[in-house]
């Protein structure tokens, strides 16, 4: 049997191997999803994301078992930094989900983001395919401990769960642009901390000088090492995914998406294609030296490569 | 293949202590590997498990309690048990000469001891991983 028949029938290990492969850029591991792509679209993907130390792990740790209760089967793409310098990384976002790892019905994959900086990793599109043909019901995917501008996530996710923590700033920080923006659902993590009354309200004071829409994101205050509320959190993930498949607007979500990621793949091949040919020729480290010298400028150096390219 | 390797640094059992544990994660991280630490008081189950969720090139455990006797061989007959024979599975911790050679017929490939640096640990696992 090969990984893809693996897969399949509910292989562990051909999921886990699959994923890795994906993650090196192995062609074996997308000609398999290529094959396979006819039986994904089964899942359900749930963006966790949040500034650093807000608490992204442990609650999507408790909503993934409130969803066990329901009877879902569980995904989750914990995503962590890797370093710029050395290309390692500690991914410690399981150390909150030890619970879970015996759950047969649940797979937790960690992964670095390898060089990218939208808060997830290259690989995790393709980990979402793996894990929705392996049949799992709601994928997770936690980003990494965001600032104000990655927002990679809206990109890949069906319902984006932001998570705030009281007292993190002023009520400036709610109207700026970026990051809070992409939020479908609010939750207020710590609440039982002081302030979380007054978080509550600058974010629904913001949302309510948005234009006027028909869903209007909610602001759930939670507790996720306390384990208060979490039910209440999940209903609202259920009420957006109930309103985009209602009005019909999941589809328009996906397509935006999945033209997104076309894009993204040929974009890649080209750059690859462009530069090695600017390479093959010596011509790139030409260009760098003439522009460090300034005898070029770096649109030039543009231009030239592209003409080359051109013929 | 030009691709990180993988760690699953776990502490099975029940001491509470994972300073050495942190210590060699970070150097796992800074010798460019993908550390996956999954934090203290593990069982044989759930390191076996997150070692095939992660697919882990090594498993390297951490133990000062005294029951690596006892932890460290379950581990990897359960790892036998699942059809994983490509990790390559090492130990650390307080671990008295004596018992070395036996854990290493249990099929724990390296223990290491205290005063170890973390320079010998990084170029093992580079010269010893399976794939």
């Amino acid at each position: 049997m090969d990984l893809g028949e693996r897969l399949l029938n509910g292989d562990r290990r051909a999921c886990a191997r699959l994923i890795s492969m994906l993650e090196n850029n192995d062609l074996d591991a997308v000609n398999i999803i290529k094959r396979l792509y006819k039986h994904s679209g089964n899942a359900y993907v749930i963006g966790v994301t949040g500034a650093p130390g807000s608490g992204k792990s442990t609650l999507t740790d408790k909503l993934a078992k409130e969803f066990r209760k329901r009877g879902k089967k569980i995904g989750i793409l914990a995503i962590d930094p890797t370093s710029p310098f050395t290309g390692g990384a500690i991914l410690g976002d399981r150390i909150r989900m030890n619970d879970l790892t015996l759950d047969k019905n649940v797979f937790i994959r960690s992964m670095g983001t390898r060089g990218s900086l939208g808060g997830m990793s290259r690989a995790t599109w393709g980990a979402v395919k793996v894990l929705d043909i392996f049949g799992m019901d709601y994928i997770f995917i936690e980003t990494v401990g965001v600032g104000q501008s990655e927002v990679d996530i809206v990109k890949i996710a069906d319902t984006v769960l932001m998570v705030m923590v009281p007292n993190l700033g002023d009520d400036i920080q709610a109207i700026k642009a970026g990051i809070m923006e992409i939020a479908d659902v609010f939750a207020i993590n710590k609440s039982d901390l002081e302030g979380a009354d007054r978080t509550k309200l600058e974010i629904e004071m913001n949302l309510d000088l948005s234009e006027k829409k028909d869903y209007r994101p909610p602001v759930v205050k939670v507790s996720a090492s306390k384990n208060q509320d979490i039910d209440k959190l999940v209903d609202k993930l259920i009420e957006h995914r109930t309103y985009l498949e209602e009005t019909g607007k999941i589809v328009e979500r996906r397509k935006k998406n999945i033209k997104l990621e076309i894009m993204k793949l040929a974009e890649e091949e080209f750059l690859k294609l462009v530069m090695n040919k600017a390479h093959e020729e010596n011509m790139f480290d030409k260009l760098v030296n003439d522009v460090i010298l300034k005898e070029l400028d770096p649109y030039t150096a543009k231009d030239m490569i592209m003409n080359f390219i051109k013929g | 293949m030009d691709r990180p390797i993988r760690v699953l640094v776990a502490k099975p059992g029940l001491d509470g202590h994972d300073r050495g544990a942190k210590v060699i994660a970070r150097a796992l991280r800074d010798a460019g590997m993908e550390v996956i630490y999954t934090g203290l008081r593990q069982t044989p189950e759930q390191i076996v498990q997150a070692a095939i969720q992660e697919d882990v090139d090594v498993v390297a455990m951490s133990i000062l309690s005294g029951a690596h006797n006892h932890l460290f061989p379950k581990v990897v007959n359960l790892l036998r048990e699942e059809g994983v024979d490509d990790v390559l599975v090492i130990g650390g911790g307080v671990i008295p000469d004596d018992d070395i050679p036996k854990l290493k017929e249990a099929g724990i490939e390296e223990i290491f001891t205290p005063g170890t640096s973390t320079h010998d640990v990084v170029e093992y696992i580079k010269k010893n991983i399976k794939r």
